[in-house]
């Protein structure tokens, strides 16, 4: 009886398999309101699956084997691993109450999370998932990053207005760079010489001298037709080139082009409501938004700087990642 | 049917006289076109003012959802440069058809129609003329909303050439089978405000006929029978390589039956003055 035992157990499972890396490049959306992640195959463009997950997804990242997704999902007060061969959720990391965002370290190990609720950021082993240190930072943590070198974890918090500086080798806090209203999304350079940093009410994106953590610009944006209390950056992204900064500007439904060497707004793109994050595909030809209000993702042709197509995903969807 | 127009030709007529036919209407009609530069300008400033200034304090205000042809969310000039392409054939076959008006009047009508061919076919080739002259204007219309970021495929421009002429003879067949029924050019004017205004505003040139049924019901409905409602969605749907057999089935059979109204109701006595309507002799 082996042989029917052996198809029972096996075939599903390499059926699945098959089934599940058989359509390229993907995109994965988490849909706050849902519940849910949309998966986008980005040869046809279309939604092929949705995936129930834990309650409120919003932040998501890819391990850098590709074989994993981190969700967190902040009702639920955890973070999820989901395995990208079966789309199942594996296992659940103690994440400290409301994850929000968060950052994988390049050791592909030590998971930074801000937890908005509890003014911490906490590190979380993703083998062992043992806490490896809490870290009191400023009030209502939002945004993470960790540079690529690993040297850093940025933070930041909402309600503080700061950025906050933390040595990834000691888990303590050691700078903080003031800047403009209700930061939210942290990014560095490819280099890391640059922090960008968005401040959602502010409306600016400050450019942070990593070196000095002194802001040397700040990036204002003024859309013909569209009142100055809605632009509210959120997401940013900088390719790999350093040619371009995209920054979503939430409720002003474009995303802005900025030359990352000049500094100058070149373009605003028309996209969904309320645009918030952003992803890259490998090739960083096209750039996914996520338009929470409008329930979509708008593809955006990175070399013509168009919007070529927008695809209905869940209720308000939040973050975005793509898997080559 | 009296008609007193009617030649005989001596020898059969054969394809070459068809043809001449057709490029001597052609040459009067572009002849017009080109001596007439005001009537260009006019009919290209008309729908730039629209695109430029009208649209532009429209584009905040006017969400536009995601409407088939277009795949992402589009700018309100996006949203009425159609619409604007198809104000331009009607305004001209309007205009063409003011002019059978104004032939009558001045006996020009009667040159033409001592022409042995049949007059179904001469009323065609001015029909296809006037959408010819048509597409020009179409054209350097598309070429300055580029500026504007008006900007479909480039295929979208070759695509929706078919469509124009359609568009074009469609307007054309309507405008003449309004003039056989028209005795006076001042009649016509009044026609024209009457006709123009409501066919354009009760369409979706302007505004997607979904934001047109969250206004009222019975708007809906007159907006979705209006043919240049279809005429506007074929263009549309062209320009952006796509396409909608129901913008064509309605276009297409509108074309026919003007088309053929106005040949049969053709009378070119009818509004001669002082002659009530029985025609010189």
């Amino acid at each position: 009886m082996r042989f029917p035992n052996f198809i029972r157990t096996a075939l599903p499972a390499a059926l699945m398999a098959i089934s599940a890396s058989s359509y390229g490049a993907v995109a994965y959306v988490s849909n706050e309101k849902d519940d849910t992640l949309s998966v986008i195959d980005l040869n046809t463009m279309e939604v092929t699956d949705t995936i129930e997950v834990g309650q409120r997804p919003r932040g998501i990242t890819l391990s850098r084997d590709m074989t994993k997704l981190y969700i967190c999902a902040s009702d639920s007060d955890t973070v999820q691993i989901m395995d990208l061969a079966t789309h199942r959720i594996i296992t659940e990391l103690p994440s400290g109450e409301d994850p929000e965002q968060f950052a994988l370290h390049p050791n592909d190990r030590h998971l930074y999370i801000a937890n908005e609720d509890d003014a911490l950021v906490t590190v979380v082993d993703t083998e062992t998932q043992d806490v490896l240190a809490q870290i009191d930072v400023g009030v209502e943590p939002e945004g993470m990053a960790v540079s690529h070198n690993g040297k850093w974890a940025v933070n930041t918090s909402e309600t503080t207005n700061m950025v906050h500086w933390i040595d990834t080798s000691t888990y303590e806090l050691v700078d903080n760079t003031l800047i403009d209203q209700r930061p939210r999304h942290v990014e560095f350079n490819k280099d890391d010489s640059l922090l960008w940093a968005s401040s959602e009410i502010g409306g600016t994106v400050s450019v942070i001298d990593v070196q000095s953590r002194q802001v040397i610009k700040k990036l204002t944006f003024e859309l013909p037709g569209i009142h100055p209390d809605k632009v509210q950056p959120v997401g940013v992204k900088l390719t790999n080139d350093g040619k371009y900064a995209f920054v979503a500007l939430g409720p002003a439904n474009h995303v802005a082009v900025v030359d990352a060497k000049t500094y100058d707004v070149k373009d605003y793109l028309l996209v969904g409501r309320r645009v918030w994050h952003m992803a890259f595909n490998e090739n960083e030809s096209q750039l996914y938004t996520t338009n929470g209000v409008s329930g979509d993702i708008s593809v955006v042709d990175v070399d013509k700087l168009k919007v070529t197509k927008s695809i209905k995903v869940g209720r308000y969807p939040w973050g975005v990642v793509v898997k080559p | 049917m009296n008609n007193p127009a009617k030649v005989t030709p001596l020898v059969p007529l054969n394809r070459s006289a068809y043809l001449n036919c057709f490029t001597g209407i052609l040459t009067r009609e572009f002849l017009r076109f080109v001596s007439q530069r005001s009537r260009f300008l006019s009919s290209l400033v008309r729908p730039l003012l629209w695109l430029i200034v009208f649209a532009a304090g429209f584009r905040a205000a006017l969400g536009i959802s995601i409407i088939p042809p277009y795949e992402t969310y589009i700018t309100y000039e996006v949203y009425i440069a159609p619409g604007l392409c198809c104000m331009i054939l009607l305004f001209n076959g309007m205009q063409s058809s003011l002019s059978m008006v104004y032939d009558r009047e001045m006996g020009s009508m009667r040159v033409l129609l001592m022409s042995p061919l049949p007059r179904g076919y001469l009323l065609l080739c001015k029909m296809v003329s006037t959408a010819l002259i048509s597409l020009a204007q179409v054209y350097t219309f598309l070429a300055i909303a580029l500026f504007v970021e008006v900007d479909p495929p480039l295929l979208g421009y070759l695509a929706v050439l078919p469509a124009l002429v359609l568009v074009a003879l469609m307007l054309s067949a309507l405008g003449l089978f309004m003039s056989s029924w028209i005795k006076q050019l001042e009649n016509f004017a009044g026609v024209m405000n009457f006709v123009i205004f409501p066919m354009f505003f009760l369409s979706s040139a302007l505004y997607p006929l979904w934001k047109m049924r969250e206004a009222s019901e019975w708007l809906y409905w007159v907006c979705s029978v209006n043919p240049f409602t279809h005429a506007t969605e074929l263009v549309r749907h062209a320009l952006y390589l796509k396409m909608s057999w129901e913008a064509f089935a309605v276009v297409a059979g509108t074309t026919l039956v003007f088309s053929v109204l106005a040949i049969k109701g053709f009378n070119p006595q009818r509004g001669v003055r002082g002659t009530g309507g029985k025609g010189p002799n």
